[in-house]
């Protein structure tokens, strides 16, 4: 609840030189040993006092500061002998590359020079990369012959990863930075190393610094011992070596053994710095696992950058599987309430709210509307118990925060993941709930893409007011009933609303007046006047529409006959409401269904978002209660056809199948013709997937001709509920032709696709046609062809989440920086303008009609009514 | 109605409409037959409708594009093929193409064109066929009747079929001077033609013999450069070419072809051909279109400031590591992103500056992003 103290304006990035190393360095470090028999941290070794303390009790040896409080600080090692960081090889081989290996100038001309640095000057004063540039100077001063000193240059090669090779001559760290000191400070530019914060002599490591043991903390196990992490590790192999290194040298060993420790030495430091350098092997642990080492603590997705920097853990927050609840409205969810007595609210305490402050505190933080926490203004944090409550509340005054549990109304924010698009995070308001699940709407389901076969929802908990004010107003459910990927609406009525509402509406669907006066109010609508007659559907569903509201649609139903007879559809399809009264048509998908919803959206559009949350709570709540007046239910006995249709059904896959011999034999007799630009293999299968793609949709049309409207399941699939036509006819009539690649089933077994058929069979049984309906049950062919094609979705499916989710994530980096500026442009943040006007119309996708500014042609029919109105 | 009467009234109401609306205006009024009073009233109705829906001020208009961009990625097939219209052709479609489309590949799957012709030509079938053997690539072994390779006498005989020739719309003479000018040793005579290998080593006699009836075989002798099989449709009343790879630039010059619906899906194709504005909207397009055929919707809106920002600077760059995620200002952010090691190092060497005016960057030091709530303050108005 404080304001921002400090803004950080700007980082800077640099080279540190070897004196400032030491400058910042707390104790050389030596001893390759951290502890001694006793268990003290020895001095001047790698856990040395003054490096920073991690336990709480201690202080620290340098700051003086408690243990957490101090953040550690760096020690350094003087290395025996120079080495060169890995990062920088490639760096330090184009430089060697580019300049004279007599003089150290770069190998440029005068006017060369001149050009290079007014180019990068300027780029540098526009604050642009110089990369190209810095590349461009690399191949143009590759040459034979210096241009200043007429040194003849040999060519320089690197030996990945750190040896740099000259001729024949392999280069020791130490002569690199001889050379790399060489070079004239004022043509640094030319080879990208800014003279101000970097020399390239530095990239030769000579004094190496060691992080502070908060950095690389050990843990302690159970049985006492202690265990080191990798950092330290390898630290201590970089000074065990470092220290040989220097005895052989004072010794005066011979050239080859300091050689070979050189060596060596560099190999540690090497991995220590990054430990996947490609020409390395990598460092290992004791039990055989590569050493994580700095370059592996950065990158990645497990990495310092992704995992902590970029994504952060927060309190306040619960998670836990979801359940449906339909009385709950859109906007709230159903919190359980042994999450809400843990997760808590700050309330300021006042004089108008101490009363109630301390009702909550009497309440415990057991019993609901209790509190956890008391903070007073010096900001010591007081946890309540039920032995000191009493005294909490005789010291609370106005000025503390009092930690409340969370109750009925709170704003919190609910997530689920994956959160593809914004309406994966949507603010809700809390209802307390019993059990140990988190409740919510099933209308909302469509946007957190959640069902409920064990699904798990986060949530969050907005501890500002700020937060909550910017929730309530931007991110409530009811604000993002509109998608902004499309304009219409995302939020809407799913299964059961969809075959409910139809039930209610279609035509002939009668009820009492005591059946509608129960159902309004099971959806807590306002009860209409007692008429003392039967209603129909559409009249009662024509209570929650608006008094003005006009259109006319075609319903999802619509058979979309050739000649369309509007009002006199018989499949009822045909939808016209006149001022907010349901003349024709019955409602379904086209309705109020998620991603279709015609009403829905027009009401959203017309007349705000509260309405149309309102009419989203009472219209499924209606659909639900009609449903429930009516029955419904599905079984295997809806997919029933009689055995006049079943034959039928076996002689249309008979006749194909004999088709499909037809054209084999005609292959093989090579009398087909081919398909121009396809071979004539290509043109069978092309002809026998049409015969059999056109016998099963025939199967299908006999089967359908039996299914009428008072099949339950056929309503589901016509009114857009759940399924499809194509899932009946496959559990009804033939399942229909199993595909692997795109096309027929061709391999498994050699030259045929299981031991069952002939070498080289081609008909529709060997490739995978299944003649059986779901119903009836596959034969063991069938079954294992079904289960191919079955397995190569999963698969699929499994890709395709991989590759949309690097896909979307690299979008989503290149554009985040994007946004509206006040003049309407669209700039990134460094001022570039990428569109004059956001899509060149300035337009809001998620406030228009379908991408259009707005129904043009409703507008000047609307326009009309209101004037004849006016005369 | 015409155009000119709806923008004197839209400039009378003091607003500015985008043409296109404005010709949806002019249009909507001609079918429902406004009077003058009505179109008054209905130009200020939508003025009001335009100031409703404009976007506002530090809208996140970047994050929202990535995401419906992004989104709909999930529900798309993996299926690589599909027949798109033409059923003799192969096209790459759903995520993998659009993934093609974001990264700005410079060698797609599958590159394809479409090739309209003038009005003047385009009815005209033998017209057409005539174009599309001069672009297909037509090899030797298209056109042969009979071919014959003779061990014994070490030659090569072959037959051509001049139903095909004619058929195919090919000069005869042409297709004898191209196989006079690639091979030396070819006796002709009429539709009878024998190649004789050149012989270096007697040891290798057959081999040679069997390489030179490869060769003869697969003589190109019609086509343009990158253009593979070509198929023939009729659109309507029209007719017009597919076909399998793409080079848009031979295929423009050629006499008759509509210049401005001839197409190819290669994108970069179109930004050397044509430019880079032309480049931005072949990505709209191809983007949109892969888009709808999966039966997804997207505002062209999002696509279009995909397509912007890929093109934002002169040239078609890709999204990701290579292209704009690359050459952020930021270290930090394209540290986050990939490659945080080559980041950071050369940012040190090179004394860069970070001034965190990014989202990411503020994201990392903990402080509120610059964009939409978090890109404006509040000031106290102050009592006088």
């Amino acid at each position: 609840m404080k304001g921002i103290l400090k803004k950080i304006s700007q980082i800077n990035f640099g080279l540190m030189s070897p004196e400032n190393i030491r400058k910042m360095s707390v104790t050389k470090i030596v001893t390759p040993d951290t502890y001694d028999e006793d268990g003290y941290p020895i001095e001047a070794g790698l856990m040395d006092p003054r490096l920073g303390v991690i336990d709480p009790g201690l202080r620290c040896r340098s700051c003086g500061s408690k243990g957490g409080d101090c953040q550690g600080h760096f020690g350094h090692i003087n290395l025996a002998r120079p080495v060169i960081h890995v990062g920088f090889a490639d760096t330090i081989h184009k430089v060697l590359r580019s300049t004279c290996k007599d003089c150290g100038h770069v190998l440029l001309t005068e006017a060369e020079m001149a050009d290079y640095r007014e180019k990068i000057g300027n780029q540098i004063k526009n604050e642009e990369s110089i990369t190209a540039i810095i590349k461009d100077v690399y191949t143009v001063a590759r040459r034979d012959k210096c241009p200043h000193c007429a040194e003849e240059q040999e060519d320089v090669k690197i030996d990945k990863p750190v040896s740099i090779v000259e001729g024949n001559y392999k280069l020791t760290a130490s002569e690199v930075r001889e050379r790399l000191e060489a070079i004239p400070e004022d043509e640094y530019i030319f080879v990208g190393i800014n003279h101000e914060v970097a020399k390239p002599e530095w990239m030769v490591l000579t004094v190496l610094p060691v992080p502070p043991v908060t950095v690389r903390p050990s843990i302690t196990l159970e049985t006492g011992e202690r265990s080191e992490d990798d950092l330290t590790h390898k630290l201590v192999d970089i000074l065990r070596i470092n220290q040989r290194l220097k005895e052989n040298m004072e010794a005066g060993a011979p050239q080859l053994i300091v050689e070979d420790l050189w060596e060596l030495l560099q190999y540690h430091v090497t991995t220590y710095f990054d430990n996947e350098a490609s020409g390395v092997p990598p460092a290992r642990h004791r039990s055989g696992r590569p050493l994580k080492t700095l370059a592996q603590r950065l990158k990645g997705k497990e990495g310092r950058f992704r995992s902590n920097l970029s994504g952060k853990r927060v309190n306040f927050s619960a998670r836990t599987v979801i359940s449906p609840d339909p009385n709950i409205s859109i906007n709230e969810v159903g919190v359980p309430e042994m999450i809400a007595t843990e997760v808590t609210v700050p309330v300021f305490v006042t004089e108008w709210n101490i009363e109630a402050m301390k009702k909550f505190i009497m309440n415990g933080p057991n019993v609901h509307p209790g509190a956890n926490y008391v903070i007073r203004p010096d900001e010591r944090k007081i946890r309540v118990y039920d032995e000191t409550k009493e005294t909490v509340i005789e010291k609370l005054e106005p000025g503390f925060v009092v930690e409340r549990h969370l109750m009925d109304g709170d704003v919190v924010l609910f997530n689920r993941q994956p959160s593809l698009h914004r309406m994966s995070m949507m603010a809700h308001e809390v209802k307390v709930l019993p059990y140990k699940t988190f409740r919510l709407n099933l209308c909302v389901c469509p946007p957190y893409n959640a069902d409920f076969d064990g699904d798990e929802m986060n949530m969050h908990v907005f501890q500002t007011e700020e937060s909550r004010a910017e929730a309530k107003s931007l991110m409530r459910v009811q604000e993002h009933i509109l998608s902004p990927r499309f304009g219409g609406p995302i939020i809407g009525g799913i299964h059961d609303h969809i075959s409910g509402a139809y039930l209610l509406t279609r035509e002939g669907s009668v009820f009492s007046e005591e059946d509608v006066f129960q159902m309004v109010k099971h959806a807590r609508m306002a009860l209409p006047n007692a008429t003392g007659k039967d209603w129909t559907g559409k009249q009662v569903f024509s209570l929650l529409l608006p008094k003005d509201l006009n259109m006319v649609y075609k319903a999802e139903i619509c058979r979309k006959c050739d000649e369309c007879l509007k009002q006199e559809c018989k499949n009822d399809a045909y939808v016209v409401i006149d001022n907010g009264q349901i003349i024709t048509g019955a409602m379904d998908e086209k309705a109020y269904g998620a991603f279709s919803g015609k009403i829905l959206d027009s009401i959203v559009k017309e007349y705000g978002t509260d309405k149309a949350r309102e009419f989203l709570d009472s219209s499924t709540k209606l659909a639900i209660s009609g449903i429930m007046k009516r029955g419904f239910t599905t079984s295997t006995a809806d997919e029933e056809i009689p055995r006049e249709a079943k034959d039928r059904i076996e002689q249309l896959l008979a006749n194909a199948e004999a088709k499909v011999e037809q054209l084999i034999e005609a292959y093989h007799n090579e009398e087909l013709e081919a398909l121009p630009g396809r071979s004539l293999r290509e043109t069978l299968e092309m002809k026998i997937m049409q015969v059999l793609g056109e016998a099963r949709d025939k199967s299908g049309e006999i089967a359908e001709s039996y299914f009428g409207m008072e099949n339950h399941a056929v309503i589901m699939a016509l009114t857009g509920a759940r399924g499809s036509m194509l899932n009946l006819t496959q559990i009804a009539a033939c399942v229909g032709q199993q595909s692997v690649r795109g096309g027929r089933i061709e391999r498994g077994y050699s030259q045929r696709t299981l031991p069952h058929f002939q070498v080289g069979e081609l008909g529709a049984k060997a490739s995978g046609f299944v003649h059986s309906s779901y119903k009836k049950g596959l034969d063991p062919l069938e079954f294992f062809f079904h289960a191919m094609g079955g397995r190569e979705g999963l698969v699929d499916t499994a890709i395709r989440t991989a590759q949309s989710g690097y896909m979307q994530r690299r979008l989503v980096n290149a554009l985040q920086d994007l946004n509206v500026q006040p003049d309407g442009t669209v700039r990134d943040n460094r001022g570039v303008i990428v569109q004059t006007e956001y899509g060149e119309d300035g337009i809001d996708p998620a406030k228009s009609d379908y991408g259009k500014v707005a129904d043009i042609d409703r507008m000047i029919d609307e326009m009309r009514i209101k004037s004849k109105i006016g005369k | 109605m015409d155009i000119e009467k709806v923008e004197k009234v839209v400039k009378k109401k003091r607003t500015k409409f985008p043409e296109k609306l404005i010709y949806e205006i002019a249009d909507a009024a001609e079918r429902h037959d406004l009077n003058d009073k009505e179109l008054d009233e209905l130009v200020k109705e939508i003025k009001k409708a335009n100031q409703r829906a404009g976007v506002e001020n530090g809208e996140a208009v970047g994050t929202v594009a990535a995401q419906s961009v992004g989104e709909p990625g999930t529900q798309m097939t993996m299926r690589t093929f599909h027949y798109a219209g033409v059923a003799e052709l192969n096209v790459t479609l759903g995520l993998p193409r659009l993934i093609e489309i974001v990264d700005a590949r410079k060698k797609i799957s599958t590159p394809t064109m479409g090739i309209y012709f003038d009005e003047e030509y385009s009815a005209d079938e033998e017209f057409v066929r005539k174009i599309a053997n001069r672009i297909g690539k037509i090899i030797l072994n298209d056109i042969l009747k009979d071919f014959n390779v003779n061990y014994a006498n070490m030659n090569l005989s072959i037959e051509i079929d001049e139903d095909k020739v004619n058929d195919k719309r090919l000069e005869y003479d042409e297709i004898i001077a191209k196989i006079e000018k690639a091979f030396k040793k070819v006796e002709i005579d009429k539709n009878l033609l024998s190649f004789e290998p050149t012989i270096t080593d007697p040891k290798h006699a057959i081999r040679e013999l069997r390489l030179l009836a490869d060769k003869v075989r697969d003589l190109q002798i019609s086509g343009v450069k990158n253009i593979g099989k070509v198929v023939i449709r009729k659109e309507g009343a029209e007719w017009a070419i597919h076909t399998e790879g793409s080079n848009l630039g031979a295929v423009l010059k050629m006499e008759g072809v509509d210049k401005t619906r001839t197409s190819t899906n290669d994108i970069h194709e179109v930004e050397k051909v044509l430019g880079v504005e032309a480049a931005r909207n072949a990505i709209i397009h191809e983007a949109q279109s892969t888009m709808e055929e999966q039966g997804l919707t997207v505002d062209v809106r999002h696509i279009m400031l995909v397509a912007d920002m890929m093109t934002a600077d002169g040239k078609v760059k890709s999204i990701g590591r290579h292209g704009i995620s690359g050459e952020k200002a930021s270290v930090l952010a394209r540290a986050s992103f990939e490659e945080t090691g080559k980041h950071l190092l050369r940012a040190s060497i090179r004394g860069e500056v970070d001034h965190l005016t990014g989202i990411i960057e503020n994201i990392i030091i903990g402080q509120p992003i610059p964009l939409g709530t978090g890109s404006v303050g509040v000031i106290m108005k102050e009592k006088k």
